[in-house]
């Protein structure tokens, strides 16, 4: 049997018992990832909204910012939020380097622009189409923003979709502020580069099949939802 | 019965609007009563809906002035306006409905029972949990007008309200609009449908290539126009 064979029926094997060290990087891995969705969102979603509503000096900008930060390299936030929590850095005292908690953090800073960017996109059209008629309600900027989200709900899910795609698939960042801690900041891309690198491949192999089976369940369930709502939304 | 004082009449005064260089009004002067809907008319492109905006606020005027009785953030907030597509929102009939009294700060509960009221108004009532943009074009334009009934308007501003719609759909709405006259809101509506301007106006502002040319009762305006456009118009010629 070739190498590459014998990888895959080890790989099939540790899945198929459930290895006690690939649950627990692939239960780390989905629980980061949504953190950072969440609080990206948190902040991302309202500030697109904000950035399709309202008419200010500088919002061109801003929208220029947001739209190039969508391609921050990964190693690049990685290596900011290092120097943010590192010892001596600014937060430093927070002790949160090489935590869940600082994976979360430099996941976050990569996915709030692509939430904000597209969501922003996303909702201009929108506002295109209510503007006038939110105005003859007497609708403020800060009101017509949750009106923008709620009625955008189902294409905000794509939006997340897109969040939650960068997250899960991005290494460089977590490897700095995670430091792919055996059995405490190991996720599944960092794990996979690591055992890829070692020569491990049954066990990168594994995680790999994990993090598509992931990403693919994760949109399917989410077209599902889509495809409910707009049946009934027309 | 209104305890609060009217905020008519509404009074503009050399009204001009200009966008990108092309004059649209040119010194508009009308006074708006309170009383049976004013009617505005005229032909395409006679600057009827950027009066209405301009009146409703949606627009500002180039030069000219618009006054109330009353103080002006009063006068706005006992307004509303029905727009010719009117915009309906990602949610159900309810929720629509409901809408604009939300924005306003009303409680949850009150808002409900008003929007319920206005759509069984409308004949919606057994449409509330279904989607807006899933109604046909006269229901939505029946929905836009219970939205603007459960604010309870003093003024409703109505830019040609059955444009796009069949003539059964043209009578519901015809009749909502006649029913919100007889409540005692005022009613000021755009049109180039003359039947229409025959069944609904108690008086006529006739605007014509960005002016006012007669603004009168409606019986006198049908039977005695006194400009020879309105004449024209009257008599079913092509006008520009």
């Amino acid at each position: 049997m070739s190498d590459l064979a014998i990888a895959a029926t080890t790989a099939l094997r540790l899945v198929a018992h459930g290895d006690a060290g690939l649950l627990q990087i692939v239960g780390l891995s989905l629980r980061v990832s949504f953190a950072a969705v969440l609080a990206a969102a948190l902040v991302g979603l309202p500030f697109g909204a904000l950035l399709a509503v309202a008419r200010f000096p500088g919002r061109g900008a801003l929208v220029i910012m947001t739209n190039a930060l969508m391609g921050l390299p990964p190693v690049v936030a990685g290596l900011l939020i290092y120097l943010l929590l590192s010892r001596s850095g600014p937060l430093g005292a927070f002790g949160l380097l090489f935590t869940p908690t600082a994976m979360v953090i430099a996941q976050a800073v990569l996915v709030a622009p692509i939430l904000a960017a597209l969501s922003r996109q996303m909702l201009e059209a929108m506002w295109d189409e209510y503007a006038e008629q939110l105005r003859s309600f007497r609708v403020s900027a800060w009101q017509a923003v949750p009106t923008l989200l709620w009625d955008g709900r189902l294409a905000l899910l794509t939006v997340l979709l897109a969040g939650f795609g960068r997250a899960s698939a991005e290494v460089g960042a977590v490897m700095i502020v995670g430091g792919n801690i055996d059995g405490f900041t190991r996720m599944m891309t960092t794990t996979i580069a690591l055992e890829t690198s070692k020569g491990d491949l049954p066990l990168a192999l594994a995680l790999g099949a994990v993090l598509m089976v992931i990403v693919l369940g994760v949109n399917a369930v989410a077209q599902a939802a889509r495809g409910a709502s707009a049946r009934w939304a027309g | 019965m209104r305890i609060t004082p009217s905020i008519l009449p509404l009074t503009a005064e050399g009204l001009c609007f200009e966008a990108r260089g092309v004059t649209i009004l040119r010194g508009v002067d009308l006074v708006v009563q309170a009383g049976p809907p004013t009617v505005v008319l005229g032909p395409n492109g006679a600057g009827k809906s950027v009066l209405l905006r301009l009146l409703h606020g949606l627009l500002a005027p180039s030069s000219g002035r618009i006054a109330w009785a009353g103080p002006e953030a009063e006068a706005r907030r006992r307004q509303t306006m029905v727009f010719q597509r009117p915009v309906m929102l990602r949610r159900s009939v309810l929720a629509n409905a409901a809408y604009p009294m939300r924005v306003a700060g009303l409680p949850r509960l009150e808002c409900r029972s008003r929007a319920l009221e206005a759509l069984r108004w409308v004949g919606l009532a057994d449409m509330a949990g279904r989607s807006a943009r899933r109604l046909s074009g006269g229901e939505q334009q029946r929905l836009a007008l219970a939205r603007a009934a459960a604010l309870a308007p003093e003024l409703l501003f109505l830019d040609e309200p059955t444009a796009s719609l069949d003539p059964s759909a043209t009578r519901a709405v015809e009749a909502i609009v006649a029913d919100f006259a007889a409540r005692g809101c005022k009613v000021v509506m755009t049109t180039h449908d003359l039947g229409q301007a025959r069944r609904l106006a108690g008086d006529v502002a006739f605007l014509h290539g960005g002016r006012l040319l007669e603004h009168r009762p409606a019986s006198d305006f049908f039977n005695t126009p006194a400009s020879p456009e309105a004449t024209a118009f009257l008599r079913g010629e092509l006008l520009w």
